[in-house]
């Protein structure tokens, strides 16, 4: 891992939308007066989401301001944190599980599957720019390894075929189902329960 | 108080105070790069460690709070080893590049790995390598040394108030860095070259300039503003190489401002260093009895009272009184003065013209008002406390004018001396705030006693806050900041003229001889006076002069000066004038034993003593003699904060480069207009 680096394009301006707004209210909410700072993760985290997953420098100053603390604080927040992105990765933003677990049950597969799909490299937008991927540590779904993560969901038990035509659906602008992809529900064992029989929803 | 045990040896301390405190306080001395007794606690470098019993670990002693019954070992093998662990981690990423760093001599990792480093290192790894960051011209920045102390974050944030350094990025990849890569936007932005344990941070117009063991190193004080911050004058030979604060707990504490740290370059430029004599509008070099001569026959062929004599800022109170004292005695006039405006003082008593709550006071005060004061510019380490005070105590700050970031909050009123009445007159809120504060300040800039109601609204406010009570035995709640290191001086001394208004007479060319020494701020359109110029740098007074007398500079003679509070300070000899200049008080004596064959003073000693006796029977005879037209008509002006530029507020600050270069970094980046 090396620094990030803020990206070179930066948007002029940022501001919250409502509902990112209304959101950011709320967490600001949950803490005492004068304690606002304390927010400053969740609203980096909601600037994020609002802004395609990445962070502008803009977006910082606005956090500071809402927050009413010095900018540098926020921007060393903002580059402390890994899951903090500061340049562009696109609409969607693919994390593949490398950790041993999914290494082990051919999680390479994935990332091959990526690199053909995506880009060459890492953290390197595709050619429509609404796409890019990078490895990640442990998501912690190593039961139904390998996997990966597209924005907010898992998708489990996959192999280069289902990961590529996942991605060809995600660059088509659609959204595949997530979860598993060998028919689990869960994160149930693999032909069927083998405990707790006699529960219905366990 | 709590009682604790270090090495066998019982210590109390007070509660809140930590165990590297109470180590200190046995005796043992605690390595450390990040604490610092002025700084918040970070416990980042862990260089501190020390065994506690009842611990399973060591403990990082800066960040430990002392407790009752604890006990302390510094010298046992597991505090060795554990600092050499740390030591050698520190170590492990840090450039062995010593023989071409600024630090070197002066470095607590290189002092403190003589005794904790290794001698070999294990780290076969690539070093890590940092790129260089733009702090401006008097920073340079070496990043790839820094051990992430975050002194200078802390300083950044806490003492100046400007938080715009911070550490980005984690683990090995942190980084120390102003945002914009820009110089710091305060004036006291070099201090974190000295609070930089490595040589990460270093001063940049000082590069590769000397080593600290080749210097010769002179306590002494500092004259760029009134505050009489104590600084170390480091020389090299003549010239003068850095300036370095020390510590001063009732002044500077242990910060000097960039002007007093940096406008020592100026020391060695556009000096005068022989005598010089104008023939048809050129300077020609001259010899001291030739100069001494012709001010002979001039004196002698006009009458006395076509003679003045103007004092300057940075003038030691030596010169001042001999100079008052050949303006007495051998020119026989009192037209002497020390002011460059028509300010309005009150000098039959002492407290008119000084600060006199204390620099220390103000970390007591509750209230505090500006009136006509810019002190972020006019007296950078008292901005610095007033800051430390609303940090412990929110201190509530009120300021007539708006005076922009002076780095704490403040509300600003309209800026109209009417409202200054209004608080006089009971009808103003601050009236009351004032009556129930019980230890207020009224901090009064020169600006205001600059105006033409100076003298109205000094004395009523006054007089009001004696109708309230606010003067006690151990308060004072008036004050005057008063920008220039020779202010109160002269004050005390009396140069100055009340009896007519020297500075007007002189605009409209009733003078035949003007003497100024170091006066170059009188802006007077020269007619046929016959100008002498007695001073350390060609500026404004040397350019009209019609002789020049070269002098010497504050680091080039012995010299008391009386800070804004009423100290009197000695500043040492550090270095001696260039060429032919002589020190100042000497030259008055040689003319005055040229003119009457009989020296003023026999010696520097004998002046000494018979000034100290002056300022001794001044002060025994101190009554207040109250001027009768306090109470003339009231208009209200506009007050208007004049400053002189930051960076060019002297002579010895006019030449110096680096000054120059601050400026023009403070001007682009106005012109950018990124700095919010």
């Amino acid at each position: 891992m090396s620094l990030r680096k803020p990206a070179k394009d930066q948007p002029e301006s940022f501001e919250f939308n409502a509902s990112s707004l209304e959101a950011a209210n709320n967490i600001v909410e949950k803490y005492p007066k004068g304690k606002q700072q304390s927010a400053v993760m969740a609203l980096l985290y909601i600037a994020q989401r609002q802004n395609n997953n990445w962070i502008p420098l803009a977006a910082m100053k606005y956090i500071a301001k809402f927050l009413d603390m010095p900018y540098i604080k926020v921007y060393e927040v903002a580059t402390f944190y890994t899951m903090y992105n500061l340049s562009p990765v696109g609409k969607y933003f693919v994390q593949v599980c490398t950790t041993t677990p999914c290494m082990i049950r051919g999680a390479n597969k994935l990332v091959e599957a990526c690199k053909e799909k995506i880009s060459e490299n890492e953290c390197e937008l595709s050619s429509d720019k609404s796409c890019s991927w990078m490895e990640v540590e442990c998501l912690g779904a190593c039961v139904t390894a390998p996997m990966m993560q597209i924005n907010d969901d898992y998708y489990e038990d996959l192999d280069k075929e289902k990961t590529s035509e996942i991605l060809d659906k995600i660059l088509n602008g659609e959204t595949p189902k997530p979860g598993s992809y060998r028919g689990r529900i869960n994160n149930e064992p693999e032909n069927n329960r083998k405990t707790l029989t006699d529960l219905k929803n366990a | 108080m709590l009682k604790l045990k270090v090495n066998d040896i019982d210590v109390e301390v007070e509660e809140g105070l930590t165990v590297l405190q109470a180590c200190e306080k046995a005796g043992f001395e605690i390595p450390r790069f990040c604490y610092h007794e002025k700084l918040s606690i970070a416990g980042n470098c862990r260089m501190c460690l020390v065994e506690m019993e009842k611990s399973p670990k060591p403990i990082a002693s800066c960040a430990m709070p002392a407790a009752e019954g604890m006990n302390i070992k510094t010298n046992t093998s597991l505090v060795d080893k554990a600092r050499k662990g740390v030591m050698e981690f520190l170590l492990a990423n840090h450039p062995l590049d010593c023989p071409v760093c600024d630090q070197g001599g002066e470095c607590d990792l290189q002092d403190q790995s003589m005794f904790y480093g290794v001698d070999k290192s294990r780290f076969k790894e690539n070093k890590r390598a940092v790129p260089e960051k733009n702090m401006g011209p008097l920073i340079k920045t070496q990043m790839t040394r820094c051990i992430h102390c975050t002194r200078c974050v802390r300083f950044a944030t806490e003492v100046a108030g400007v938080p715009e350094l911070g550490a980005i990025g984690r683990g090995e990849d942190m980084q120390i860095t102003t945002y914009l890569e820009q110089s710091m936007q305060s004036e006291l932005s070099a201090n974190v070259v000295d609070l930089c344990p490595v040589g990460a941070l270093t001063s940049k117009p000082y590069v590769f300039e000397a080593r600290p063991w080749e210097l010769k190193k002179t306590e002494t004080i500092d004259v760029m503003d009134a505050i009489g911050s104590n600084i170390r004058v480091d020389t090299y030979d003549w010239e003068v190489k850095r300036v370095l604060p020390i510590i001063n707990e009732d002044i500077n504490e242990e910060w000097i401002s960039d002007k007093t740290r940096y406008a020592c370059d100026g020391l060695l430029h556009q000096r005068l260093d022989t005598p010089y004599i104008k023939y048809n509008g050129k300077f020609e070099k001259a010899s001291w009895q030739e100069v001494y001569k012709i001010i002979k026959s001039k004196l002698e062929n006009t009458s006395k009272e076509k003679v003045c004599g103007f004092v300057g800022d940075l003038t030691n109170m030596e010169t001042s009184y001999i100079f008052k004292e050949f303006f007495d005695r051998t020119v026989e006039t009192d037209n002497y003065e020390s002011r460059s405006d028509n300010r309005y003082v009150n000098i039959s008593k002492r407290e008119n013209y000084l600060f006199n709550s204390s620099i220390n006071g103000i970390e007591d005060a509750d209230l505090i008002i500006l009136l006509g004061a810019n002190p972020r510019y006019e007296a950078t380490i008292l901005n610095a406390r007033i800051r430390k005070s609303y940090l412990n105590n929110s201190t509530r700050i009120v300021s007539l004018n708006d005076c922009g970031d002076l780095t704490y909050p403040y509300e600003s009123l309209d800026g109209q001396t009417k409202t200054i009445k209004e608080i006089i007159d009971d009808t103003h809120k601050l009236s009351k705030e004032i009556e129930s504060a019980k230890k207020p300040m009224i901090i009064i800039g020169e600006s205001l006693l600059r105006l033409e109601n100076a003298q109205y609204l000094f004395d009523n406010l006054k007089d009001f806050l004696n109708k309230k009570n606010k003067f006690s035995e151990d308060w004072n709640p008036l004050n005057v900041l008063s920008c220039d290191a020779a202010t109160v001086g002269n004050f005390d001394l009396g140069v100055l003229n009340n009896k007519t208004n020297l500075i007007e007479d002189l605009k409209s060319n009733k003078f035949e001889i003007v003497f100024l020494i170091g006066q170059d701020n009188l802006n007077f359109v020269k007619k046929n006076e016959f100008v002498i110029y007695q001073g350390s740098h060609g500026d404004k007074g040397a350019e009209c002069a019609d002789i020049i007398l070269p002098g010497s500079a504050y680091t080039e003679q012995d010299g008391f000066y009386t800070n804004l509070e009423g100290k009197i300070q000695k500043a040492f000899k550090a270095s001696y004038p260039p060429g032919d200049a002589k020190e100042d008080w000497k030259i008055i004596n040689e003319l005055a034993e040229f003119m009457n064959n009989r020296k003023l003073f026999n010696d520097k000693e004998e002046l000494d003593s018979s000034m100290l006796n002056y300022l001794k029977l001044q002060s025994e005879k101190q009554t207040e003699q109250n001027n009768n037209n306090s109470n003339s008509d009231f208009n209200n002006e506009n007050l208007e904060i004049e400053i002189k530029d930051y960076y060019f507020s002297n002579v010895v600050a006019k030449s110096s480069k680096t000054m120059i270069e601050c400026n023009n970094a403070k001007m682009n980046l106005k012109s950018t207009g990124t700095e919010g």
